[in-house]
C-alpha cells in the first residue's frame, strides 16, 4: 500500500506570534516549528498501517527550505521518503493544487492529513485535494482501519459518530484518537539523515487570495474572582463591566 | 558523522549551535519527558520509586545505548547527542538524567570501551536496549575519593575469581541485571593492582544490600552492594588482569562529562522555571522580573549555564575527536555541577515561599543539584584532577 502523509510546518502551540513587513509577514525570530498535530496523527496512523502490512509511506509538504528540518522529523517518525514542493504555501487552493498534481503522479492508495493546520485553521485542504483527484474526502477522521481495498472508519458529526466503509483510494483528514503520537528513536533520527528528501518546483497553480495584513486579536482581559456568596456583585460586574446581561 | 555536530574547538569559526541530529535529539528528548517525566517525576521522588518501566521505554528510543555502535543494538551516535539528550532528560528530573548518565556512560561504556568482541556481543545489545539496566561499582563504604585503596578483594581459583567484600552508593545495584565491579586482584596502593568483573544478577554470592535514603535524586536507586564468595569465570574480566583501576579512571574522564550534562539539565531547568515565574509573579503591582534585584539574578545564571555548557561541549569535543581530555572533563564536571547548585538556589530565592515547597519544581531541582558535585568526583576531586594536569 502507497500512503501519501500531507504535513504541515506550523508555529509550537506555545508561540509567541508578532508579525513584521506592515504585518503582512509571521515573524519567526524565536519562534519553534512543528509538524501541525493533527497532520501528526495522521502521520502516525500511516506508519502503523505501513508497520502491520507492509508498504510504503512518503510524507509531502509545500513549503520552503526552512521546512526541511520538521520534514526531516517525520522521515525520523518513520516516513520512507519525502517530497518538499518548493514554494510559500500561499492559501489552501495553491496547496490543495500542489498536493493534487503530486497525488495524480504517485497513484496513491491513501492520501492522509490533519483535519486542519493550526495556524490558518482552514480545514479545506483534504475536500479541495479529493474533488480535484475526482476521489472520496472523509474528515475528522477517528479511527481507521484498511482490510484489503476496504478501509472501515469512524469519523466525527454534529452530535455523534459515523462508522462508514469506504474503498480505496480516498482522502482523510485526521485527528485523535486515530493513533497516538510518535517519538522518533535515536535509529530513526540517524536514518532520517539518508532517507530521500526531493524537492519539486511546484506545478502551475493559481492563488485565488491575497492577503491585506495580519491583526492580533485584542489581549484576553484579566480574571476576576468574585466571591461565591456575593451574586449581587457577579450581577453588577456582568451588566456593567462585561456588558453581556 | 561531523558534519552534523557541532564544530570542533580547532575549527575555524566556532560554532555554537546545536547540529540538526542535537536537535532532533533534545526535540525528541523533551516530548518523551513531558509525557512520560514530568507527571509523575513527584510522585517517584516522594517515594523514592525507581521506575523501571520508564527506562524501557527510554530503551526502545535508543536513549539507553547512545553512544554503542549500531551493530550492537545502540544509537550509535556522539557525545555531542549524548550531551544533548541527559540535558533535557535532566531538565526534567535529574534523578533520571542520573540513572541514564549511569547506565550509558559507566556501566555499558566500560564494556564497549574494554570488552572484547564476545563481551560486547554477549552484553551491549541486552543494555542499549534497556533489555538490562547497567551498574558500576567502583566506592566502597570506607574508599570513596580514594577508590584506589579498595578492599573488595577477588582471589584467582581455577578458572575463576572469588570476590568477597562490598561496594556503597551504587547506582542502580539492586535493579541492575548486569553490574561491572572492580576488585583488588593485587597489592593495596599499586594502581595496577585492580581487574574489572562482568557480574550478572543472580550469580550466587552476589546480592544487593541497604538501599540509601537520600537528599535528593531519589527516583534514582543507589545502593549497596555485596559479595560473599562470589565466583566470577574469567571470561567476564573486561581488558587485562590489573588494569581495572586505570580503566576505571578513563571511564571516569567520558562519565564527567555526562555528570556535566546532567549538571546543565537541572541548571537549565531551574533558570526556565525562574524566568517564567519571575515574568508572572506580581509584587508591588509589577512583575517581580522587572525588578533589577531578580533579572540581575537571571542574567547571571544564563551567563554561568552557558560558560558551564561552552567546557561541556570543549571536552564533548575532545572526547569525539579521541583527543586527552582528563583536564577538561573535570573542568566541566566543576564548573557545570557548581553552577547547577548556585542557579538552583537563586531559582528557590526568585520564587520565594513557594519555591521552598513542593508546589514547584524548583525545591527538587536544588536537592538534585547536590549530587552534581559529589558523585563521579567531589568538586575537590576535580580541582585536584586540573592542578595535577597543570603542575605536572
Ligand atoms: C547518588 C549517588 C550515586 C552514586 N553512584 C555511584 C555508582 O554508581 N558507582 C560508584 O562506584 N560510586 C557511586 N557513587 C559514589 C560517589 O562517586 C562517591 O560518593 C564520591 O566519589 C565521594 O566519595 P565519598 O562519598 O566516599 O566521600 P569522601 O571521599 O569520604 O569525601 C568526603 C569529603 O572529603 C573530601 N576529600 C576527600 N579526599 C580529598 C582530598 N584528597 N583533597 C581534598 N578533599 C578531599 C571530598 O571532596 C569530600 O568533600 C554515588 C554516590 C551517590 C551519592
Amino acid at each position: 500500500m502507497k500512503i501519501l502523509v500531507c504535513i504541515t510546518h506550523v508555529p509550537d502551540t506555545t508561540s509567541k506570534i508578532s508579525f513584521s513587513d506592515n504585518n503582512t509577514k509571521l515573524n519567526s525570530a524565536g519562534v519553534q516549528f512543528i509538524i501541525g498535530p493533527y497532520d501528526d496523527y495522521a502521520l502516525a496512523r500511516a506508519v502503523e498501517l505501513k508497520e502491520a502490512s507492509g508498504g510504503t509511506v512518503t510524507v509531502l509538504n509545500v513549503g520552503e527550505a526552512d521546512t526541511e528540518p520538521t520534514i526531516r522529523k517525520a522521515l525520523a517518525i518513520g516516513a520512507d521518503d519525502a517530497i518538499r514542493i518548493n514554494a510559500f504555501p500561499t492559501d489552501s487552493y495553491f496547496v490543495a493544487q500542489q498536493i493534487a498534481a503530486v497525488a495524480k503522479e504517485g497513484n496513491y492508495d491513501l492520501i492522509l492529513m490533519g483535519r486542519e493546520s493550526i495556524d490558518f485553521n482552514g480545514g479545506m485542504v483534504h475536500g479541495m485535494v479529493a474533488e480535484m483527484l475526482g476521489l472520496p474526502s472523509v474528515s475528522p477522521v477517528m479511527k481507521l482501519d484498511i482490510d484489503g481495498g476496504k478501509a472501515t472508519l469512524s469519523r466525527e458529526i454534529e452530535g455523534g459518530k459515523e462508522t462508514l466503509e469506504l474503498n480505496l483510494p480516498f482522502v482523510a483528514g485526521c485527528q485523535e484518537p486515530i493513533a497516538e503520537w510518535k517519538i522518533p528513536n535515536m535509529r530513526g533520527i540517524m536514518s532520517a539523515r539518508t532517507k530521500k528528501l526531493e524537492v519539486r518546483e511546484p506545478a502551475q497553480a493559481e492563488t485565488k487570495t491575497k492577503l491585506d495584513n495580519y491583526e492580533l486579536p485584542a489581549p484576553k482581559g484579566e480574571v476576576k474572582m468574585i466571591d461565591k456568596d456575593n451574586v449581587d456583585e457577579l450581577v453588577r460586574l456582568l451588566k456593567n463591566e462585561a456588558k453581556v446581561i | 558523522m561531523t558534519d552534523n555536530t557541532i564544530a570542533q574547538p580547532e575549527a575555524a569559526g566556532m560554532n555554537f549551535e546545536y547540529g540538526e541530529n542535537q536537535k532532533m535529539v533534545a526535540d525528541m528528548c523533551r516530548d518523551f519527558a513531558e509525557r512520560e517525566i514530568t507527571p509523575f517525576r513527584r510522585e517517584w521522588d516522594e517515594t523514592q520509586e525507581f521506575p523501571v518501566p520508564l527506562f524501557k521505554k527510554m530503551g526502545e528510543l535508543g536513549l539507553m545505548g547512545v553512544l554503542v555502535p549500531q551493530e550492537y543494538g545502540g544509537a550509535g551516535f556522539t557525545y555531542f547527542e549524548y550531551v544533548a539528550a541527559i540535558v533535557e532528560i535532566s531538565k526534567a528530573d535529574g534523578a533520571i538524567g542520573l540513572s541514564m548518565a549511569a547506565h550509558n556512560s559507566l556501566c555499558t561504556n566500560h564494556i564497549l570501551t574494554f570488552g572484547n568482541e564476545e563481551q560486547k556481543k554477549k552484553w551491549l545489545p541486552k543494555l542499549a536496549t534497556a533489555e538490562w539496566i547497567g551498574a558500576w561499582g567502583l566506592t566502597e563504604p570506607n574508599t570513596g575519593s580514594d577508590a584506589g585503596n579498595m578492599k573488595t578483594v577477588a582471589k584467582e581459583d581455577g578458572d575463576h575469581y572469588v570476590l568477597n567484600g562490598a561496594k556503597n552508593f551504587i547506582t542502580h545495584g539492586k535493579s541492575g541485571n548486569v553490574a561491572v565491579v572492580i576488585a583488588r586482584t593485587g597489592e593495596t596502593g599499586d594502581s595496577h593492582g585492580m581487574t574489572a568483573f562482568v557480574i550478572e544478577k543472580g550469580t550466587p554470592g552476589f546480592k544487593a544490600g541497604r538501599k540509601e535514603d537520600k537528599l535528593g535524586m531519589r527516583a534514582s536507586e543507589t545502593t549497596e552492594l555485596i559479595f560473599e564468595d562470589c565466583r566470577v569465570p574469567k571470561e567476564n574480566i573486561l581488558g587485562k588482569v590489573g588494569e581495572g583501576f586505570i580503566q576505571a579512571m578513563k571511564i571516569l574522564d567520558g562519565g564527567r562529562i555526562s555528570i556535566a550534562a546532567l549538571s546543565l539539565g537541572i541548571a537549565k531547568g531551574a533558570l526556565e522555571a525562574s524566568i517564567a515565574y519571575s515574568k508572572e509573579r506580581q509584587q508591588f503591582n509589577k512583575p517581580i522580573s522587572s525588578f533589577q534585584g531578580i533579572a540581575f539574578k537571571l542574567a547571571d545564571m544564563a551567563t554561568k549555564i552557558e560558560a558551564a555548557e561552552l567546557l561541556t561541549y570543549q571536552a564533548a569535543a575532545l572526547k569525539h575527536a579521541g583527543k586527552p581530555m582528563t583536564k577538561e572533563s573535570a573542568m566541566a564536571k566543576y564548573m557545570a555541577s557548581e553552577v547547577a547548585v548556585e542557579v538552583s538556589t537563586e531559582a528557590i530565592q526568585i520564587f520565594g515561599g513557594y519555591g521552598y515547597t513542593k508546589d514547584y519544581p524548583v525545591e527538587k531541582h536544588y536537592r538534585d543539584s547536590k549530587l552534581c558535585t559529589i558523585g563521579e568526583g567531589t568538586s575537590e576531586i576535580q580541582k585536584l584532577v586540573i592542578s595535577r594536569a597543570l603542575l605536572k
